[in-house]
């Protein structure tokens, strides 16, 4: 059968050069039958003519020319390794008709059709591994070396609709699925949905995996009012809606979720945790941004765990955030510079037995700046009340300095103060190590 | 039931809604093209012409690798008819996170919308056997900088003809003049690039990073040597001796750098060999005057030809 097509095919190629050559021979004498020029109108006339049937020559030749081609790729991948010799005689032979050397498939130099592999429906697969050390004092919570997480990340294109992204990760306490949704990607009216388990879009850093913070820790204000590591990250569905203005990028998110997080605790069926995000970028030049984000949480919050493991008691709770981001990074040298600067103030109000409006407050302000290739020097600066005690505010300065020998790999040392409401003060010196193997992941934007 | 009244009611605010919809006869919109580079941007403005708006995300003096997922490119994607992006792995940073929050589900990989550059070009190094990061930021794919050939671009332009025909049936004539009309120019082109370029066949040079192989395999040139030991990764200075020694050897004395890359190394690089650094254009914008996709092998040709007519030796 194959050998049959490899024999048809230069016959058909064949008729196609031809068939240009027939037509023009056809035009030509209708184009001599015509009558003497008498006169100089005439001679234009015929000349007109001419040229009109040079330009429909010369499209018909570019179209077939064209077909050739098309039909030399086809027949050297039906003729594939195993006829390799007939096909390559074959787009030699046509090649010598055409007049248009300059063409590479012309010359016998097809394009490099690529097959998709056995396991091109595989999803994306990327493992991240982080080593955290720490020399301090006063700081029994941290281990002096260990392997803080072991993330693997799937992500692929589930159909013409949707795409997944899987998220497992592993750390001292065993393995967690960190993130598993699915994201609508087609929906009508700019809207994007989302369903799973995922980090809520409440501000900033409770968006980023562990591999993807600009430090070795999370800021305190994560720790005392979003919940930590995981922070406020649940089941549950995310609608978002992009705003078409031509001013702006302006996004609002509605979420809502089952209201079991490290943040909310719900103690009935119906009491959910919601979440909502506006967003509204702009570029301010080609080199410079600014991004600026308010969120808003509200849920039940448990309070003070019992004998039995169950809440004392739960009531509500609610977050508001409010964050800010300037970018800096020159296109010409994207590669060796860029600063980033941001900062994040949240909110937290809770109904506690001793205190019914229990408010407390916390912020960072985050530098961080790319000076060479390889190299970027950050600092942080947190301070942060306690949620379940807004008077006693802890607070801490960091600097942090990383070196990245590839995209794929980070060695940071961080240098903390950390001083506790309770007049503690800890000096700590943190040091870090992150990798990722497999596919290729997104820039961190 | 309903009376009749309100049926023609109905029927009638239906056909009303539906005409709300319908683009007026003959003064169709054009279509929105958003391409990732402004290589592909030229060629689909040189094939689309007034049927076509076209946007280009990265700069053409941006390194195509480092480009980051600003929203303002989700704004862009959001509202495009089709999206035309290389390929080969060169966007794998910043488009897949583009597209997944652009909420336009008619650019998405394999919609009607998407268009993959690199399918029916010819692409070179395309790695075989076992291939791991040990060598580098490696495109399994192969190099996906094959723009840089004109035959590429003929066929980068035949592949946004066809998309633009199947998404816009009604200019299908209009494209067909407009992408032979760009075959012509490029074709005339070639020739005035192939006479400028004859003289130098067979000569060695050295480039910065790898994104000159369909280039140079157009034009003749020998590239032996990169700046980069291997892609991605900054040069050692072993290597860097290595380099000069090999240029010392071979008399190589131009070093082809993108704008994107600090020059000190090339520099340094250029001072050992009597050489020169000679910043070309990757891509339509990398230089001022580089505005399309013709001037963008103009440019490249007749500063390549001035400094390999002014080197001597490195044949």
């Amino acid at each position: 059968m194959r050998s049959v097509l490899v024999r048809l095919l230069p016959l058909s190629v064949g008729a196609l050069v031809l068939c240009p050559t027939s037509v023009v021979a056809g035009q030509g004498e209708s184009a001599r039958s015509s009558p003497p020029a008498q006169n100089a109108t005439d001679v234009q006339q015929v000349r007109d003519e001419l040229a009109r049937l040079k330009r429909e020559f010369e499209v018909l030749r570019r179209q077939y020319d064209e077909r050739l081609v098309a039909l030399e790729e086809r027949l050297a991948q039906i003729a594939g390794p195993v006829a390799g010799n007939a096909s390559a005689g074959a787009a030699a032979g046509p090649a010598e008709g055409t007049t248009v050397p300059q063409d590479p498939p012309a010359q016998g130099r097809p394009p490099t059709p690529t097959p998709a592999g056995p396991k091109a429906l595989n999803p994306d697969i990327s493992v991240n591994g982080n080593v955290l050390g720490a020399l301090a004092k006063d700081a029994p919570d941290l281990a002096p070396l260990q392997l803080s997480e072991v993330e693997a990340a799937f992500q692929a294109i589930i159909d013409p609709y949707a795409k997944a992204d899987f998220f497992v990760a592993f750390g001292p306490e065993g393995a967690d699925v960190e993130e598993a949704y699915i994201t609508f990607t087609a929906l009508p009216a700019n809207l994007l949905l989302k369903a799973g388990k995922m980090r809520a879009l409440f501000g900033k850093v409770n968006t980023l995996h562990t591999h993807a913070l600009p430090s070795a820790d999370r800021p305190l204000v994560t720790a005392n009012l979003l919940g930590g590591d995981e922070g406020l990250s649940d089941a549950g569905l995310s609608l978002s809606h992009l705003i078409a203005n031509p001013l702006v990028y302006l996004e609002v998110v509605g979420e809502v979720y089952r209201g079991e997080s490290e943040v909310f605790q719900s103690d009935a069926r119906s009491r959910l945790a919601y979440v909502g995000r506006a967003r509204a970028y702009r570029d301010i030049t080609e080199s410079t941004n600014i991004d600026l984000g308010t969120s808003v949480a509200f849920g039940r919050a448990g309070v003070g765990v019992g004998e039995d493991g169950a809440f004392q008691s739960v009531h509500n709770r609610r977050l508001v955030g409010v964050d800010a981001t300037f970018r800096y990074r020159p296109l010409r040298r994207a590669i060796y510079q860029r600063l980033n600067l941001r900062t994040e103030l949240v909110w937290s109000r809770q109904e506690l037995p001793t205190d019914p409006a229990a408010q407390a407050f916390g912020f960072y302000a985050l530098g961080e700046y790319q000076f060479a290739r390889r190299w970027y020097l950050g600092g942080r600066l947190d301070r942060s009340g306690r949620a379940q005690d807004p008077s006693a505010v802890d607070r801490a300065q960091s600097v942090f300095l990383t070196f990245w020998p590839t995209e794929f790999s980070q060695v940071r040392g961080q240098y903390r103060r950390l001083s506790f409401a309770e007049g503690v003060t800890s000096h700590q010196l943190l040091f870090q190590f992150k990798f990722s193997i497999g596919a290729h992941a997104a820039h961190v934007f | 039931m309903p009376s009749a009244g309100l049926r023609l009611v109905v029927a009638t605010a239906l056909a009303v809604a539906a005409m709300g919809r319908m683009p007026a006869a003959g003064r169709t919109a054009p279509l929105r093209v958003v391409a990732t580079t402004e290589d592909l941007a030229s060629i689909a403005r040189d094939v689309g012409g007034d049927r076509v708006a076209v946007v280009a995300l990265a700069k053409g003096y941006q390194d195509p690798h480092q480009v980051d997922p600003k929203p303002s490119f989700i704004l862009e994607v959001s509202r495009a008819d089709l999206l035309i992006a290389v390929g080969r792995d060169l966007e794998i940073g910043w488009l897949p996170a583009l597209l997944a929050s652009s909420r336009n589900g008619k650019v998405q990989v394999g919609a009607p919308g998407y268009l993959d550059a690199s399918l029916n070009v010819r692409i070179l190094e395309i790695p075989t056997g076992q291939i791991t990061r040990a060598m580098g930021d490696v495109h399994p794919q192969g190099n996906p900088h094959y723009w840089l050939d004109p035959a590429n671009g003929r066929r980068i332009a035949q592949a946004i003809r066809d998309k633009l025909g199947r998404l816009a049936p009604a200019d299908r004539a209009h494209f067909d003049e407009r992408y032979s009309a760009f075959d012509q120019r490029l074709a005339a082109a070639e020739v005035r690039w192939d006479r400028m370029m004859a003289p130098f066949k067979g000569r060695k040079l050295v480039t910065y990073h790898r994104s000159w192989p369909n280039f140079m395999e157009r034009f003749g040139l020998d590239v032996i040597g990169y700046v980069e030991p291997k892609p991605g990764i900054p040069a050692p200075p072993a290597h860097i001796l290595d380099l000069i020694g090999e240029m010392k050897r071979h008399a190589v004395t131009i070093i082809v750098v993108e704008p994107y890359w600090s020059l000190r190394t090339p520099q340094a690089i250029a001072s050992q060999t009597n050489g020169q650094a000679l910043v070309l254009a990757p891509s339509v914008g990398g230089a001022k005057e580089v505005t399309d996709y013709v001037q963008l092998f103009d440019y490249n040709v007749g500063l390549l030809a001035a400094a390999l007519k002014a080197a001597r030796g490195g044949v």
